[in-house]
């Protein structure tokens, strides 16, 4: 369970600039959760998720990973319970090393990073069945560099990287955004087979609000650093596209956008 | 013939503080400007460990440790004082003149008539009297390569795997549960490892250390380093070290022309620079042509 209790957050304090984004936010998110989170620009959302991997500080408040406190853990220690993928699809992998070296420093993770050989030869076949899996023609293309590849491709390397160790949280950061249409719904498939077979807790910020609705088991709607719609269960089932739209019309017609 | 082996020596010797280069400048994209005063500390250490009477061949690893303290100094200025990574480099390179002239105890320590790795009972006994003028090119040469063959392999493991991950996409280390600060104080530490024991080797080589030695290394290096991998990029059958030591040894060859061709050996400073801009806008003329045909 991941709870974020009177989490407050300013950007440059002290001067004239000073922007509270967060003054006593609360969100608490229970094991196996598929959380969609939609918002304008501003609201919060990517920074939320960054207080959560701990890529920023914040001012005040407790982060809590089944009841023990994250808060002031550095972000490289907190990551090996988080798999995270960004919304840049060169962030979530070596673009210079192979499809097979980053697979093979993926599922390293949590163990030391000693003197043995990098690729255990005897996973490259399992490797291989993961990639075919995809249905992306990548299983062909193990030595070729993740550079070469499109961005959904390399989205969806990035995804298998990110969910191939067993981690408590998957924190999706606009993942789809970056894709044209059609590779985004493959990707957003994608993404919900995976969260579907590893019963893993997500947290999805998305600008599409659709995904928001068709996915995932709760949705959260966020404005100037606070949650204004939460919906979960027969709730979050009911709930369509337009309704939602219609609110985020409103507070971005108020937001002067 | 003489100006031929000279090429090869100093370019085989050279060719190992290149690789070190290849390490900070290309896989960690580190512009680690603390070459310059690592390469003359295997210099100063060296000369003055010979002049007590050491085993020649205990300079190697004990210069390469020293080299490795202070890239390791260089990694916690920059990772953990938050100073820019060009300007930390520049405070240890400052710092080791100092250093070096303490351990030399004079800004000229010549070694002559001294046992050294190229010329000692050893070496005598293993390479035949007919083969002698070749002794210093083949024991560079059996350096070197042992050095390459370990970075290859070092660059095969998890660990090197990390290394190479920081350099190309600091995020995935993150998320990978691993300190990326660490991992660049580690590559920082094998570099300059690398240059102080490239120093090492040619203070015996030229059988003296001189305070000024280091000055312009780290141009040497990347140009090296950038001859090797530009020049040899499309040959996949070699492998980047390798490339980097044949880089190493086309600048020497270069620099030697250039010296024939009437130049003083006081001008090798200018020639280095000049040759290292060629080399610099050459192989980003290159970079453009292939995006055109794109």
């Amino acid at each position: 369970m991941l709870e974020l209790q009177h989490i407050h957050k300013f950007f440059n304090p002290g001067s004239v600039n000073e922007i509270c984004l967060f003054d006593d936010f609360n969100l608490t998110v229970k094991d196996g959760e598929f959380v969609s989170v939609v918002g304008s620009n501003g609201s919060g959302k990517t920074s939320m998720l960054n207080i959560i991997c701990g890529s920023i500080d914040i001012d005040h408040g407790q982060i809590l990973i089944d009841g023990k406190d994250y808060a002031g853990k550095k972000d490289f220690v907190r990551s090996r319970q988080i798999g995270r993928v960004f919304q840049d699809p060169s962030k979530g992998t070596c673009p210079q090393m192979t499809i097979l070296e980053n697979m093979s420093i993926a599922e390293n993770k949590g163990k030391p990073f000693n003197l043995t050989r990098g690729v255990n030869k005897a996973h490259i076949d399992y490797y291989r069945e993961m990639l075919a899996h995809l249905n992306l023609g990548l299983e062909d293309k193990m030595h070729t560099p993740v550079g070469a590849l499109s961005g959904g491709q390399r989205q969806a390397v990035a995804l298998l990287m990110a969910t191939m160790t067993p981690i408590d949280f998957l924190i999706l950061d606009e993942h789809t955004a970056a894709l044209d249409p059609k590779t985004a719904e493959i990707i957003m498939q994608l993404t919900d087979q995976v969260v579907r077979e590893k019963k893993v807790t997500t947290i999805m910020v998305t600008h599409n609000l659709r995904y928001a609705v068709e996915y995932g088991s709760r949705l959260l709607m966020m404005h100037e650093g606070k949650v204004i719609l939460d919906k979960t269960g027969e709730e979050k089932k009911n709930v369509d596209t337009e309704e939602i739209m219609k609110i985020f019309n409103q507070i971005s017609v108020e937001c002067g956008n | 013939m003489s100006l031929v082996l000279s090429v090869f020596e100093q370019g085989l010797i050279y060719a190992i503080m290149a690789l070190g280069l290849y390490i900070t400048y290309k896989i960690l994209d580190f512009p680690d400007m603390t070459v310059d005063g690592s390469f003359p500390l295997g210099a100063a250490i060296t000369a003055m460990l010979i002049t007590k009477g050491w085993n020649p061949f205990l300079t190697l690893p004990i210069s390469f440790a020293a080299g490795a303290v202070a890239g390791m100094l260089t990694g916690l200025i920059h990772v953990k004082l938050r100073v820019r990574d060009l300007l930390s480099g520049i405070i240890m390179m400052t710092a080791l003149y100092t250093v070096n002239l303490r351990i030399a105890g004079k800004a000229n320590l010549p070694i002559y008539n001294m046992e050294n790795i190229f010329d000692n009972k050893l070496v005598n006994a293993i390479i035949p009297e007919s083969l002698s003028q070749f002794k210093t090119v083949i024991v560079a040469f059996v350096i070197t390569m042992i050095v390459k063959y370990i970075l290859d392999w070092y660059l095969s493991t998890k660990s090197g795997f990390m290394l190479r991950a920081v350099g190309d996409n600091e995020t995935i280390v993150t998320s990978l549960g691993v300190d990326k600060g660490w991992i660049k104080i580690l590559g920082l530490a094998l570099g300059d490892g690398f240059a102080a024991l490239s120093g090492c080797m040619f203070a015996q080589q030229q059988r003296y250390f001189d305070v000024t030695m280091g000055t312009g290394t780290v141009v040497i290096g990347l140009a090296s380093v950038i001859i090797g991998t530009t020049v040899f990029k499309k040959v996949t059958f070699l492998r980047v070290t390798s490339s980097v030591v044949i880089g190493s040894l086309i600048y020497k060859a270069c620099v030697a022309v250039a010296i024939r061709m009437g130049m003083q050996s006081t001008d090798l400073k200018l020639i280095t620079a000049i040759l290292f801009l060629l080399i610099l806008v050459v192989g980003t003329e290159r970079k453009k042509k292939v995006k055109s045909t794109c």
